[in-house]
């Protein structure tokens, strides 16, 4: 953030590093990339991402999906409300990132207080969607037959451009609340919210590696999302030249999930419900015998 | 043969007060030198099949069952099958107990046959039984013998013990090649490390070797470094070329080819070979696989698909 420059001391502005594995290293790659306000002032420095930090990030959150996919559904639920008490007792830092990129106040406010309640929402959710997602199946044979849900694994997010911290929070909270893990790639036009809100959930006691944010070009990482065969499903936000189809042919190669989010306002309600969270969810069917 | 090693002329200990003490710092910054390396492409594939031929593919576990011992020899020969043009690992090494298994599930595939020997890990046993399990390491088959040096002698200054120790061994392994497991986590300087290289070196080792993989740390750059400019000195001085294996703590492509970096420069083309460098791995060979796949088709790659080691 840029500190007004007064008489009496040098302002001292924040270096945005990326997340990766609990850790806020800067990119391997030494490419940054000048994020300006309305009146083309630089405001930061914002790490452009290479596919090497997209690929320690995989490996970081790859580590963490066995500790995070066996929490009890009760602690992953009360670490999703702990990040929205974090970002409640920051809201005025987010407002403040918000309106630097360009949104105005009252907008901003709106956005920070619909994350809260968002991540509050699927907090809620934790220890119910399986509940309501799971089944006894009647069968013919002598088996007691049921379906229960488990997380798909590591999830790439590609959040949209549009909104820096709602489309960031609400793609993220039902992808981790599930027991899955993820490396998200921030709006590349307003990645500054993302940065802090991985500074939240650092002191949040969300596991390291649980969620990686990186910023940078959709364009240049978009490919390497699809691509990598250790990632297990890609939710994306935006289609911007044909982009959703060069994921969608990717993503073949290890028959990923793909969840296409597209042209969607985060502030309406349709993206608070349990469906989310079943979108990054595979379905376990199990034969037990049993006797009659 | 005799249990005991009283007719090694007493000569051959070498002055082990003559040994150069090692610069730490040097050897700290001489080893992030070859960290910096820039290897891409088609050296970065000669890099990594060179590393998978190296490989020593290694089940050292209290749990290891006939089945286990089985696996791992099912994998040392089919590496990763849809890969054309893959080397294949150097050897499998297990327990004593093991051997038989081993030997059945390679016969007729040149891969090579270690054995650890010698109250591994600890080396904590009266020489004549550990002569007894080298004699029946070798009667059972194995090409290869890994024994631990005694490290208590060998801290408290007991060179003359060790070394007859070691010479003792090398004469119940016959044909058998003598790699000595110096355990460096236990001897704490450096300068120790020297010694004991140059003490097994000369007692017959036709190997030297950095660690059980038992105690930590294990393998580093550091150690490895000190005793290749050992294995460096012995054959200015002898003529003779002595092998090194590093092992325990080297799972990652990135790290097996800096390990090729500093032998290539510190020994020089002739010990690029697995007649003279191997590796003590397990989990190596798969991100090995990862990595050349990666080379090949030009994708992240997942541990899901490429068989369990």
């Amino acid at each position: 953030m840029s500190a007004k420059a007064s008489d009496s001391r040098l302002p001292v502005a924040k270096t945005y590093k990326i997340y990766i594995g609990g850790k806020f290293p800067r990119t391997e790659s030494g490419r940054y990339y000048a994020l300006r306000d309305g009146d083309g002032d630089v405001i930061a420095n914002v790490c452009q991402g290479s596919r090497k930090d997209f690929r320690e990030a995989v490996v970081a959150a790859r580590a963490a999906f066995g500790g995070w996919s066996s929490a009890s559904a009760y602690l992953r639920g009360q670490i999703l409300y702990r990040i929205g008490e974090m970002l409640e007792g920051r809201r005025a830092q987010f407002v403040t990132e918000l309106t630097q990129q360009g949104v105005k106040a009252k907008k901003a406010e709106a956005e920070v207080d619909a994350s809260i309640d968002r991540l509050v929402y699927f907090a809620g959710w934790a220890d119910k969607y399986q509940q309501v997602f799971s089944a006894v199946n009647p069968v013919s044979s002598s088996h007691f037959n049921f379906s229960v849900l488990e997380p798909t694994g590591v999830v790439g997010i590609l959040a949209p451009q549009g909104s820096g911290l709602l489309g960031l929070v609400s793609n993220i909270a039902p992808a981790i609340v599930g027991g899955n893990t993820c490396i998200a790639l921030a709006s590349e036009t307003r990645p500054l919210c993302a940065i802090s809100f991985a500074e939240v959930l650092e002191s949040s006691d969300v596991p390291a590696g649980v969620v990686n944010i990186l910023t940078g070009s959709s364009a240049e990482l978009a490919e390497h999302f699809a691509s990598h065969m250790d990632v297990n499903a890609i939710v994306y936000c935006d289609d911007a030249d044909g982009e959703g189809t060069q994921i969608q042919e990717l993503a073949a190669g290890n028959i990923k999930r793909v969840i296409a989010r597209v042209g969607l306002n985060w502030k309406d309600d349709s993206n608070e419900n349990p469906y989310l969270i079943a979108d990054t969810q595979e379905t376990k069917t199990t034969w037990h015998p049993i006797g009659r | 043969m005799s249990d005991g090693a009283l007719h090694i002329e007493p000569s051959r200990l070498p002055d082990l007060d003559r040994v150069p003490r090692v610069d730490e710092v040097g050897v700290g910054e001489r080893v992030s030198r070859f960290c910096k390396r820039s290897i891409k492409k088609d050296s970065k594939v000669q890099a990594l099949k060179l590393a998978l031929s190296m490989i020593d593919l290694t089940t050292l576990e209290g749990q290891d069952t006939p089945g286990k011992v089985r696996q791992l020899c099912q994998k040392a020969i089919h590496l990763h099958d849809s890969m054309e043009g893959l080397p294949h690992v150097a050897a499998v090494c297990v327990y004593p107990t093991m051997i038989g298994v081993a030997k059945k599930a390679l016969e007729g595939y040149d891969i090579g046959l270690a054995s650890v020997a010698t109250a591994f890990p600890s080396g904590q046993a009266p020489r004549s039984v550990k002569l007894e399990d080298t004699r029946m390491a070798v009667a059972e088959g194995a090409d290869e013998i890994d024994m631990v040096i005694s490290r208590g002698a060998f801290l408290q200054g007991e060179y003359g013990l060790v070394f007859d120790e070691i010479a003792a061994i090398k004469e119940a392994c016959g044909e058998a090649h003598l790699k000595v497991i110096l355990e460096t986590g236990e001897l704490g300087t450096l300068d120790r490390v020297r010694r004991a290289s140059v003490l097994a070196m000369h007692a017959g080792a036709d190997f030297i070797k950095t660690s059980t993989g038992k105690i930590q740390p294990a393998a580093t750059m550091e150690v490895t470094l000190v005793m290749l400019q050992a294995i460096r000195d012995f054959y200015y001085e002898t003529g003779q070329r002595i092998g090194m294996k590093p092992a325990g703590g080297i799972s990652k492509a990135k790290q097996a080819i800096q390990y090729l970096v500093m032998l290539h420069e510190t020994l020089g083309n002739d010990w690029m070979t697995p007649d003279l460098f191997r590796f003590g791995a397990s989990s190596l060979a798969n991100d090995i696989l990862m990595q050349l796949q990666k080379q090949q088709t030009g994708v992240y790659q997942s541990d899901d698909y490429f068989s369990k080691d």
